[in-house]
């Protein structure tokens, strides 16, 4: 194996190693589940990339045959870890949302919304339920009636 | 040098669920520690493929594509039954 690709391989791998660790720390150490999300979800997953791509060139220098099965648990991790960050997002936010019993509460308890004007947009795909919900929504409940629930 | 790498990566990795399982022990709500699961399960995968790498086989390639399926399937899974009360509805 020339020591180029050596020491490319090499580096991936710490750099993997690295990214893992900084995306568990950053888990362990962010103060709230909107903020934790980001490390698993950005660092680790390209951690795991990384390592993924340097046993890519790993098995050919070595004589093996070239084979997919690293690029397809990368592009699987890569599809997956967006939806599941998604999926855990909305369970956070609905238990959260669960808990307000005033329209005050929903500014103390919930993340501040994406834009003026607009709600969380999971908030949308919920029928109607409570004196609340009709508080928050403001005008989501004519599409929470086109698409049903989910 | 590669083996060099990977003792620190593998260090790296361990290190780092080590964490993963401080933050699924302390995370104060259920999606805390959701969440903490499944970065467990990609470090899992990564510590799969570091391990291929170092034995000089491609056997945990496999190991490691059902380990993201599995993983992602039971992720939705739980953050469905907080979300509805009920995984398949």
């Amino acid at each position: 194996m020339s020591s180029v690709i050596e020491y490319l391989v090499a580096f991936l791998i710490v750099l993997g190693g690295a990214f893992a660790l900084i995306g568990s720390w950053g888990l362990a150490r962010l103060p709230s589940l909107m903020t934790r999300l980001h490390g698993p979800t950005k660092a680790t997953t390209l951690g795991i990339g990384a390592c993924l791509i340097a046993s890519m060139i790993y098995f050919p220098t070595r004589g093996e045959p070239f084979s997919a099965h690293e690029l397809l648990i990368a592009l699987f991790l890569f599809i997956t870890a967006p939806i599941s960050a998604n999926m855990v997002a909305k369970a956070y936010i609905h238990r959260r949302y669960n808990r307000c019993s005033a329209p005050e509460d929903v500014h103390t308890l919930l993340p501040p919304p994406p834009g003026a004007g607009a709600d969380w947009a999971t908030f949308g795909s919920e029928p109607e339920q409570g004196a609340i919900k009709g508080t928050v929504m403001d005008g989501g409940v004519g599409k929470a009636q086109d698409q049903g629930p989910d | 040098m590669i083996e060099i790498a990977l003792d620190i990566a593998l260090g790296c990795v361990a290190l780092a669920m080590l964490l993963n399982l401080w933050s699924l022990l302390k995370g104060p709500t259920a999606p805390d520690r959701i969440l903490a699961l499944d970065t467990m399960i990609i470090n899992a995968i990564a510590l799969f493929v570091l391990f291929g790498v170092m034995e000089n086989t491609r056997v945990f390639f496999e190991a490691a594509l059902l380990m993201a399926m599995v993983g992602f399937v039971g992720t939705v899974a739980y953050t469905k039954f907080l979300l509805r009360g009920d995984i398949v509805e």
